[in-house]
């Protein structure tokens, strides 16, 4: 059987070449993404939000009308409400703004969209999230991503030298930021969902990142006689094949909840599938270009063999 | 390595038996297991609220209009200790957080505060001349709290018990707050208004002369007095006495039923102590009317016809529900704190199992589909590495199913999510084999050194990893903790069965059949 060889052995490509158009590619996508926050800002969900949202099936398929719908619902002065399809034809989402006055306003306006819509439409989901929870659950969000950035950068320290763990951290930064980037700019719901995504498209790109960064270390002590630029190169190269094939199996995984995981989890998938791009990317061409600046030492002059196994040494 | 340990390949294969043991009973539905496979030992794995349906409450107690109360309470204290040890006072009030009052001359300042840290050693008292304040510390204000949570948790549980909730879970979260599970219930509404009384009933005097028809809501009341609204209809005052004659805490039970005109109302019931006092207090008053005031309002306000002792019956304009729901929230005691709902999630059955089975469909696609990449991608070894990644997700339901995690839509997610990166490990080894082949090593050394290497990189990333993960579970709310939970779990199988039991695999393959030159 002829077998799938999505990177040819032996690849000798000048990765290192590209580095300053990656890096004008990066600073172009976080400039525009704090251009879209600061103009759309980010499509808060009621989990950061506040506010009221109920999912919607209709009872006749055939007759579910959206315009019909909002009509219903506006008639209610409800403030801010959105609406609008969800996943199939027949479901919906409404978004009501926190209405004011205390809790008994938010729940008594639950009772009034299903009451007004129990005839033709059944209840699938309601939520209410008051504007307190909201609050903290922004500020837990943000320390949950500084603390992973943080505990991230000290283990990489700790295993590496301080050169490879600011690498790591600013490539896993420049991630992060373009991931809520792309929520801003295509308006998507940003969510607790997002914030799990966000974590996790942090940890797929520091895996890619430690395990280039592993094979630079191995390199640096075995090709003492070659500069860095030659050993940068080299290392992203043996580890090429390895990259693209385990960023497939994970799109192939993360495209498959895309299209068949429902409604409820395309965004999440959608996030973490731009999650392992910009992840692979940034590994190769922020993480290892970062390198290039610092001056990293390659031990002692003595061959240094403690990390090659005994029955390779003194080759 | 030099040979194929046999008590190493058994242990494998009992962990993988394990596996199979515990993650059983998921495949079966309930009725088959008990049918016939009631032997397993494990549980099926929890499903969370978003794919079995039903609610979840947040709930705040509204601690300021406790600490309120209890400074009234301690103001009457001030009030008779300052009796009791003859010391005069002047002006004794509550203002916003502090009993405030002044001393007469000729009183002693250290008198009245050894007097009154008698009371509680932990109250703050500022002296301003002749001026004192008593507040209450953060000590007092915890122990206030906790006590207060407790009894909560409990009248909380016992209202929600009553209504006959399936498996309901409850639980403090943080200071002064609780989270309210309820499975397969996807309309909390009714669990929502019977938390959202604190169904304080009290029994008060009505003023004899001042009728409600002589009073509007800017009418002044005479000492000892205070306008009350009806419950039903809020233009309609009363003018009670603040004097409780007595309260819900006397009540021994409560029960709906009809009145005479057959409408209906609630019945009640005191105990000995409550009813010795009830009597006492209708038998001087008949022919006066007496407020029935829940949570503030009055519900009723009958004239004492004759002297009542330890039963009655409360008449309002209630209908049939209504007095179901009165008589449940006075059975079970009245909340210490009103409550407040700060969070309230609600999924219908329908949501939730299409949810399911839209996670079932993408696990087993995902599945299929990365073990056909891995199949062509590499041959026979690739085969191995399937066998490891459906181990893999043996092992990631069976410890689901044994630590009793729940399992999220999030969660099922994750596991898919750990199929595409479980691999990883897998490539990191093959791909690493292949270099070491490539650089003109034998066949066997290739695998040792490929294994051998390719174990500190899998290490350090996945490591990493866990530590995104553990941020999520410590950030985490409901859902996402199942997730951040299935990943964590993911990462620790995938190693093991990556190296493990692959590499086993991969040995006993290359010695039986001689392989001498890589296939990939």
């Amino acid at each position: 059987m002829k077998l799938l060889r999505l990177i040819p052995n032996n690849t000798n490509f000048d990765f290192l070449r590209f580095k300053k158009i990656a890096f004008i590619f990066s600073t172009i996508i976080i400039i525009g993404t704090f251009i879209s926050l600061l103009i759309n800002n980010l499509n808060y969900g009621i989990d950061f939000k506040g506010g009221i949202l109920l999912e919607l099936r209709s009872n006749t398929s055939n007759t579910a009308n959206i315009d019909d719908l909002r009509k219903k619902v506006s008639s209610l002065n409800a403030g801010e409400v959105s609406i609008q399809n969800f996943g199939k034809e027949s479901d919906f989402l409404v978004r009501i703004q926190k209405q004011d006055g205390d809790q008994k306003q938010q729940i008594a306006m639950i009772e009034k969209v299903k009451s007004l819509t129990s005839k033709d439409y059944t209840v699938r989901r309601s939520e209410f999230v008051g504007p307190v929870v909201g609050d903290e659950l922004k500020t837990a969000g943000m320390l949950a991503v500084s603390l992973a950035l943080l505990s991230i950068m000290v283990y990489i320290w700790f295993r590496f030298e301080w050169q490879f763990s600011i690498a790591a951290i600013i490539a896993l930064t420049h991630d992060v930021l373009t991931t809520v980037g792309l929520f801003s700019i295509l308006q998507l719901e940003f969510n607790l969902a997002t914030i799990a995504a966000i974590l996790t498209t942090a940890g797929y790109s520091i895996n890619d990142t430690v395990v280039i960064f592993d094979r630079v270390r191995e390199n640096l002590r075995r090709y003492k006689s070659k500069d860095h630029y030659f050993i940068y190169n080299k290392s992203i190269n043996e580890t090429l094949s390895r990259t693209v094939i385990t960023s497939v199996t994970t799109l192939i995984a993360l495209f498959i909840i895309f299209f068949f995981g429902g409604a409820v989890l395309s965004d999440f998938a959608l996030a973490m599938i731009w999650g392992v791009l910009i992840g692979t990317f940034s590994s190769i061409f922020v993480a290892v270009s970062l390198l290039t600046f610092f001056k990293i030492n390659k031990g002692d002059k003595v061959d240094d063999q403690s990390n090659i196994p005994e029955y390779e040494r003194n080759n | 390595m030099k040979s194929l340990s046999k008590i190493r390949i058994i242990l494998i294969l009992f962990s993988v038996f394990l596996g199979l043991l515990y993650a059983a009973p998921n495949f079966f539905s309930s009725s088959v297991q008990n049918n016939s496979f009631n032997f397993l030992p494990g549980k099926k794995i929890n499903l969370g609220l978003d794919l079995k349906g039903g609610s979840y409450l947040l709930l705040k107690a509204n601690m300021n209009v406790v600490f309120a109360e209890k400074l009234e309470s301690l103001t009457s204290d001030i009030r008779s200790t300052l009796r009791k040890a003859k010391i005069g006072y002047k002006k004794l009030s509550v203002k916003e957080d502090y009993v405030s009052f002044e001393m007469r001359t000729g009183s002693s300042v250290e008198q009245i505060k050894s007097a009154i840290l008698k009371l509680d050693k932990n109250l703050i008292i500022e002296i301003n001349t002749n001026n004192f304040q008593i507040k209450f510390s953060d000590a007092n204000k915890q122990k206030i709290t906790k006590t207060t949570m407790a009894q909560a948790i409990e009248i909380v549980r016992r209202r929600i018990d009553e209504t006959g909730t399936n498996e309901p879970s409850i639980q403090q979260q943080g200071i002064d707050r609780i989270i309210v599970q309820l499975p397969g219930l996807d309309d909390p509404s009714r669990i929502k208004k019977l938390l959202g009384k604190t169904a304080k009933l009290n029994f008060q005097l009505v003023h004899p002369t001042i009728l409600s028809e002589d009073i509007n809501k800017d009418s002044k009341s005479p000492p000892g007095y205070v306008v009350l609204e009806e419950d039903k209809n809020s233009d309609r005052l009363y003018m009670v006495n603040k004097r409780i004659m007595v309260s819900g805490e006397m009540l021994k039970d409560a029960s709906p039923t009809f009145d005479r005109n057959n409408s209906p109302s609630v019945s009640f019931q005191l105990s000995p102590l409550g009813g010795k006092k009830f009597g006492r207090v209708t038998g001087k008053h008949v022919g006066r009317a007496f407020a029935i005031v829940l949570d503030g309002k009055v519900v009723s306000a009958p004239v004492i016809q004759t002297q009542i002792f330890s039963s009655g019956q409360i008449t309002g304009a209630f209908s049939v529900q209504e007095t179901n729901d009165l008589a449940l929230v006075l059975r079970s005691g009245a909340l210490p704190a009103p409550m407040i709902i700060l969070e309230e999630r609600s999924v219908g059955p329908g949501l939730g199992s299409d949810s399911i089975s839209s996670g079932k469909i993408a696990s087993i696609i995902g599945l299929i589909a990365v073990m056909v990449f891995m199949l062509i991608t590499y041959g026979i070894f690739g085969v191995f590495a399937n066998i490891a990644l459906f181990c893999n997700i043996i092992f990631i339901i069976a410890l689901l199913s044994l630590i009793q995690a729940t399992l999220t839509l999030p969660g099922i997610a994750g596991i898919v999510l750990t199929m595409g990166m479980a691999v990883d490990a897998n490539v990191l080894i093959f791909e690493r084999i292949k270099e070491e082949f490539n650089s003109g090593r034998k066949f066997v050394d290739a695998i040792e050194a490929g294994f051998q290497r390719a174990i500190s990189t899998i290490i350090d990333a996945n490591l990493t990893t866990l530590f995104a993960a553990l941020a999520l579970f410590s950030f985490g709310s409901g859902p996402i903790k199942g997730f951040s939970v299935t990943l964590m779990i993911g990462i620790a199988t995938s190693m093991f069965t990556a190296i493990v039991i692959t590499k086993y695999l991969v040995l006993f393959y290359s010695k039986k059949k001689n392989i001498n030159n890589i296939l990939f």
